[in-house]
């Protein structure tokens, strides 16, 4: 999928279109084109925004600006001051007043959400990305001069190590102890790797982090480097993330001529240096070691561990792989302390947790809250709790690879521990969340053609496991499943769970296991009654 | 590829910095798909030259990324949405009624040069599905066909 800096929307419910709105969605879209803006910017009419005393009703995110009622007329001014100088367009604003209604935003302003504890976006969208001043400014690379003017490799590890912090990529691995492993490893040359990669479906928050904030993660890979006795990190880019890339090239030249990168860095004789490698399309290679294959310029197909990047890694280094989120945290644990982090969050897993939330709630966004929140306060004070109409039936985390969460588990902490022992998985800190009118069978069955698609086809559990899940629930879903495919499910779902060579097939099961444990009753309806309860499949094999 | 030509492309991917260093495949596949607009045989054989690697190793990698075409770009570029709305409201549809009409898969292009065709995993508009991109322009709630219609208004025009 295509990543646009800014998104234009424009209502085109009935009403909307009889007071013009399609002459002034031609008309942005001219606008735009005649700016050379059409890369960056995509427009699209969105129906009804559920809201109607200003249309035609046109809203930019990432800023989440309404303008209405908008005429064509108004259109070039719009363009040019919102979308070409980046200023709200004044004046065409619509008045204030809660969106509410069928249309996600995205907001990563300051407080517009109640009690919401910032550390890993604390600077995105107050500061200019693009200006390292306005970055130091904001106490930024205090951590790193702090890190080499007064501590030792060993003390940034113990800091790290007491801090508590997990891996934010989808595992919440101990983070200390990965940096300990790195550096205790020997080997001529180490590596630091930003994983960027995000490729989950609906989630987007690594993206904003460092649209937001670049120069943090730079900081943060440099404090790693000299922990673990690494030069060199690379920090691999989703493809289609052009502005993220365009930032932190940008941020790269602007730290070399401070003399944050490049050799003897503060005069502490530390050398380091960071290169951006651009994804070129493929799911698989957020798994670090087909990431890290994919550096080398290879198929992204995942190795066989161990050993692990920690001993063997880039060109058979040791190397440091961590998630663009869990490197965010770092400069701030530096600077306030790991009893301050530990403050946060809960006993096992501290800290916060960013999340973006899509579905049928009423606000949708990102978020960071502490960890150990549940899934009813997330709906509730977050999303201001589900639309009109419509119940909680489940939540699907973390994108594809995470779990389906039944309505009877919503008041779990969301934290890493408390997650594993109810046997869900936190994933990538996406959270759809679904109503009534969701299918099992239909939601299993987009997961696993997701899967079946990105699978790279190295190990059989996977390869085979993906296809024939996808075959049998298509099959549940047209009305002609059978009892004994509910055990083939099963049999797939343990076998690529507990076989596969690495996390995409191990964690492709668990949609399937979770129909299974959650909605059964569901699930036999498709096959026993041949109706899906929801109205959502085809059924169209049944007679 | 005569040598003559071998030391052009060189030449070209040294200007463009590039040292010759096998990491450097996948960003030498990605800016020769940017200045060409596809992988030609001729792409392939010119960074397989400068890299002194086979052609097949060069095609190994390519074929394993989403992002590489090898087919020469149609006049008109047609997108299909297969994302989760999408694919609820008939999308798998969409993409065999181009299969049927201009006999043409995810990722080729007609041998008139009239079309090229790809899937995508969501364009976005959502509300609208089944959605189709004909040259950027989003067709909303479609259905075969009005996609048959739209089709024929691209290739006469
Ligand atoms: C199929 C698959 C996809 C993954 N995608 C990502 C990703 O997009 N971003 C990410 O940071 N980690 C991803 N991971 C996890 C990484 O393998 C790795 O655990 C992580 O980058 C480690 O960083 P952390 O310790 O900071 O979490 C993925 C894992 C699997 C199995
Ligand atoms: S699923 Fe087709 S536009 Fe989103």
């Amino acid at each position: 999928m295509k990543t646009y800096r800014s998104l234009v929307l424009v209502s085109s419910d009935a009403r909307s279109l009889e007071l013009g709105a399609q002459q002034v969605f031609q008309k942005i879209q001219q606008e735009v084109n005649r700016l050379g803006l059409d890369e960056e910017v995509s427009v699209s009419m969105v129906g009804d925004v559920g809201r109607h005393d200003a249309i035609p009703m046109v809203i930019v995110y990432p800023e989440a600006a309404i303008y209405g009622p908008v005429k064509v007329e108004d259109v070039p001014f719009l363009v040019e001051e919102h979308l070409y100088k980046g200023r709200i367009a004044a004046g065409l604003q619509a008045s204030q007043r809660e969106l509410s209604g069928r249309i996600a935003w995205i907001s990563a302003r300051k407080g517009t959400l109640p009690a919401e504890k910032r550390v890993v976006l604390e600077r995105a969208g107050v500061i200019d990305p693009d200006n390292i001043e306005d970055y130091i400014l904001h106490d930024g690379y205090q951590a790193l001069g702090k890190t080499l003017s007064e501590m030792k490799p060993e003390d940034v590890l113990d800091i790290i190590k007491k801090s508590g912090l997990q891996g934010r990529g989808g595992a919440g691995f101990p983070t200390g102890m990965k940096w300990s492993f790195v550096a205790k490893a020997p080997g001529k040359k180490k590596y630091v790797v930003c994983n960027a990669d995000e490729s989950e479906p609906g989630t987007f928050k690594d993206r904003l982090i460092i649209e937001g904030d670049p120069h943090s993660i730079l900081e943060a890979m440099i404090i790693a480097g000299y922990a673990v006795g690494a030069t060199e990190g690379y920090i691999y880019v989703r493809g289609e993330y052009a502005l993220a890339q365009t930032r932190l090239r940008n941020a790269i030249q602007q730290a070399k001529e401070f003399g944050f990168l490049g050799n003897n860095i503060f005069d502490s004789g530390f050398d380091f240096d960071i290169h951006i490698h651009s994804g070129a399309g493929a799911y698989i290679c957020g798994e670090e070691t087909a990431l890290l294959e994919s550096i080398e310029g290879k198929r992204g197909e995942p190795r066989i561990r161990p050993p692990y990047p920690t001993t063997s890694g880039l060109w058979g280094m040791p190397t440091l792989v961590n998630n663009v989120e869990t490197l965010a945290n770092v400069p701030a644990i530096i600077q306030h302390g790991a009893e301050w982090y530990r403050s946060i969050g809960t006993p096992s897993s501290p800290g916060t947790k960013v999340y973006t939330i899509l579905g049928n709630v009423n606000v949708t966004g990102l978020i960071e809250v502490p960890m150990g929140i549940t899934l009813r306060e997330v709906i509730a004070i977050y999303g201001k709790g589900m639309k009109e109409g419509s119940s909680f039936k489940l939540a699907q985390t973390g994108g594809s690879s995470g779990s389906i969460i039944p309505a009877s588990l919503q008041d779990t902490p969301m934290d890493f521990d408390s997650f594993t022992k109810t046997g869900v998985a936190l994933g990538s800190g996406a959270l759809l969340i679904c109503d009534e009118e969701t299918c099992v069978v239909d939601l299993a069955k987009v997961l696993l053609q997701f899967f079946r698609v990105e699978s790279c086809g190295k190990c059989n559990p996977c390869r085979i496991g993906t296809e024939r899940s996808y075959t049998i629930l298509d099959s549940i879903s047209q009305g002609t499943g059978t009892l004994k495919d509910l055990e083939d499910l099963k049999m797939l779902s343990d076998k690529m769970t507990t076989l596969s060579n690495c996390g995409l097939g191990q964690t492709a099961g668990t949609p399937l296991r979770d129909v299974m444990n959650y909605f059964r009753a569901e699930v036999e309806a498709h096959i026993r009654l041949k109706v899906c309860p929801a109205g959502v499949c085809p059924m169209s094999g049944r007679h | 590829m005569t040598v003559e030509r071998l030391i052009q492309s060189r030449d070209e991917f040294w200007a463009a910095g590039f040292t010759g260093d096998l990491a450097e495949l996948i960003p030498l596949l990605q800016y020769y798909q940017e200045t060409h607009g596809y992988i030609s045989p001729e792409g392939v054989e010119a960074i397989a030259g400068f890299l002194g690697i086979s052609e097949a190793r060069v095609y190994t990698v390519a074929s394993f990324y989403a992002q590489f075409r090898f087919q020469k770009p149609g006049k008109n570029h047609v997108f299909v949405c297969l994302g989760t709305a999408c694919h609820v409201q008939g999308g798998v549809d969409l993409a065999n009624e181009i299969h049927e009409h201009l006999h043409i898969r995810n990722g080729e292009t007609t041998p008139d040069g009239q079309f090229d065709f790809k899937e995508v995993a969501c364009l976005g508009c959502c509300a609208q599905a089944a959605v189709v991109e004909v040259n950027g322009k989003i067709y909303a709630k479609m259905n075969r066909e009005k996609l048959r219609k739209v089709l024929k208004e691209h290739q006469h025009a």
